[in-house]
């Protein structure tokens, strides 16, 4: 690990200064510390924000939910709102990493983690997110792992996070502080697909802060879930995800929030399948017909065309899990 | 009690009326780490070896913090390197090797400790980030010569073979209990799927978290 300068802020306004003046940020610090040493991640200045006021996880006034930056992943899992407003949240949530890291890792964070593409983590790789130009190992190499959606020929890594793929389902926004001022952005350009410069992951400004994300209010009664296809039962990466949410009232699909993980570069929303959804009555038929569509546009590699199929069946056994039917 | 570092970390009890003048190989270990980090660092606490001579102006001085804690009720203020574990500050620097490094990633538990009650993995914890944290390690659970009942538990079980990732399983099982995840051996296992034990005793460790959960 590189030295590195430390400094807690004790405000909003001296993070900011902090990370304006290249400071980086760090609250649970489980993906940064372990790149760190790694010597992956080289910060110069790391700046604590844990002790900021972004742990607060409210009601909107329209009904959603904005979840603090700063709550951890165990606190947003087992928080009574958060399990029944959006179980496919606190699914995801649970789903992920261990209880030890749950306990430390942040939802701001959880957005903000790097891929787990063993090419980037090896700095001997060759890897363009890592260092750009210097070719893509997994392109050609041991990429069983890695994604069939919204790959580029500099990139192929996929996008960890479940609670992302939760996010994007659900269509969440991202609240961002500057010295500037507040923004907010919507989760879909929050994360950056690779393209040609796969070393830009997040549309966030230099210095810029995650304040929090918001869930937006859907149509009640509003029935959710995540599933997650993995090599083994627990503590593992996603081969494959689904997260879906459905408004069904009057025996008819309303409203369908559809996304996948584990096979996108980022999470990847599916609204061709949501199109197939609404205005339908929930039935098997439709739920195989639907998940059929999921692969479209898939760009397997030689270890990882398993995933086509595989994505298919995940997103069809979740809709049947959380719309029923058989 | 309290005690500002650097000075040589106390030898590990060998245990109530054990008289043996012999060093044994942990208090060997133990005294030899402490004293080697105090002449190598020379009153700064470093947890980091630097090999890269591209590093070698920066490690003259590398940035350091002050910091206090509480380990096992005890406080501790130390000064160290940025860079420096909480599992590192731990093992090297406090002598309180019970904590294991397996996979120093996050990836493996052995490291697992209670950071103001709840499970962390002490591997992926820097130390500056934990001014007035209190931290219960393995060797805090005991009362006095009275083991913690799920370390008992792991005895009657008979939940381990070499032992290395058994501090982390317990302590991390103590975070389960206390947590409430123990409604049955499944719900036990996911949440205890944060430390991997290579013996594989998995069916024996479920059955000591769940002896312990049940007589609470």
């Amino acid at each position: 690990m590189y030295p590195f300068a430390f400094t807690k802020a004790s405000d909003t306004r001296e993070a900011l200064n902090a990370g304006r003046d290249g400071g980086r940020y760090i609250a649970g610090g489980t993906t940064l510390v372990d790149l760190m040493r790694e010597t992956v991640e080289r910060p110069e200045t790391l700046v604590d924000i844990t002790g900021l006021p972004l742990s607060e996880i409210t009601v909107t006034e329209r009904g959603g939910l904005r979840l603090g930056a700063l709550v951890t992943m165990s606190e947003a899992a087992a928080h009574a709102k958060v399990r029944t407003l959006y179980p496919v949240v606190s699914e995801a949530l649970e789903l992920s990493a261990s209880a030890q890291l749950r306990n430390m890792a942040t939802i701001g964070g959880n957005i903000m983690q790097r891929t787990r593409c063993t090419y980037f983590r090896d700095v001997t790789a060759d890897c363009n997110k890592r260092e750009p130009g210097s070719g893509c190992a997994a392109l050609h190499g041991v990429n069983r792992t890695h994604a069939i959606l919204g790959t580029s020929d500099a990139c192929v890594a996929t996008h960890p996070s479940d609670a992302a793929v939760a996010f994007a389902a659900l269509e969440a926004r991202v609240h961002l502080l500057s010295p500037e001022g507040a923004r907010q952005i919507p989760f879909a350009g929050f994360l950056l697909r690779p393209g040609s410069t796969p070393q830009h992951e997040q549309a966030v400004r230099r210095g810029e802060l995650i304040a929090a994300v918001e869930i937006p209010a859907l149509p009640r009664p509003l029935r959710s879930g995540y599933l997650k296809v993995r090599d083994r039962q627990s503590y593992e990466f996603a081969l494959t995800s689904a997260a879906v949410a459905l408004h069904v009232r009057g025996g008819v699909i309303r409203e369908a929030r559809v996304a996948a993980g584990g096979v996108g570069t980022v999470p990847w929303k599916l609204p061709a399948v949501e199109q197939h959804l609404v205005g339908e009555r929930p039935s098997g038929t439709l739920w195989s017909a639907a998940a059929a569509m999921a692969a479209d546009g898939a760009r397997p590699l030689q270890h990882n065309r398993f995933k086509v199929e595989l994505l298919k069946r995940t997103v069809e056994r979740q809709l049947r899990i959380v719309g029923g039917t058989k | 009690m309290s005690t500002e570092l650097p000075e040589p970390a106390a030898p590990p009890p060998t245990g109530a009326g054990e008289s043996s003048p012999a060093p044994t190989r942990r208090t060997f270990i133990a005294t030899s780490t402490a004293l080697g980090g105090a002449v190598v660092a020379g009153g700064v606490i470093g947890g980091t070896f630097l090999a890269d001579p591209e590093e070698a102006t920066a490690a003259e001085r590398p940035p350091s913090s002050r910091v206090s804690l509480t380990v096992n009720g005890t406080s501790h203020t130390v000064t160290v390197d940025n860079r420096t574990s909480l599992l590192d500050l731990l093992r090297e620097h406090l002598g309180l090797t019970g904590s294991k490094k397996g996979c120093n990633a996050g990836a493996c538990g052995a490291c697992t400790v209670l950071v103001d009650g709840r499970r962390h993995n002490a591997c992926l914890t820097l130390a500056v980030r934990l001014e007035g944290a209190g931290v219960t390690t393995i060797e805090g659970l005991a009362d006095g010569d009275q083991l913690h009942p799920l370390q008992q538990a792991f005895i009657d079980q008979d939940a381990f073979q070499c032992g290395y990732c058994t501090p982390g399983q317990i302590v991390s099982g103590v975070g389960c209990i206390q947590e409430g995840h123990t409604g049955s051996p499944e719900e036990i296992r996911e949440w205890m799927s944060g430390n991997i034990c290579r013996c594989g005793c998995y069916v024996k460790i479920v059955r000591a978290v769940e002896q312990t959960a049940d007589r609470k």
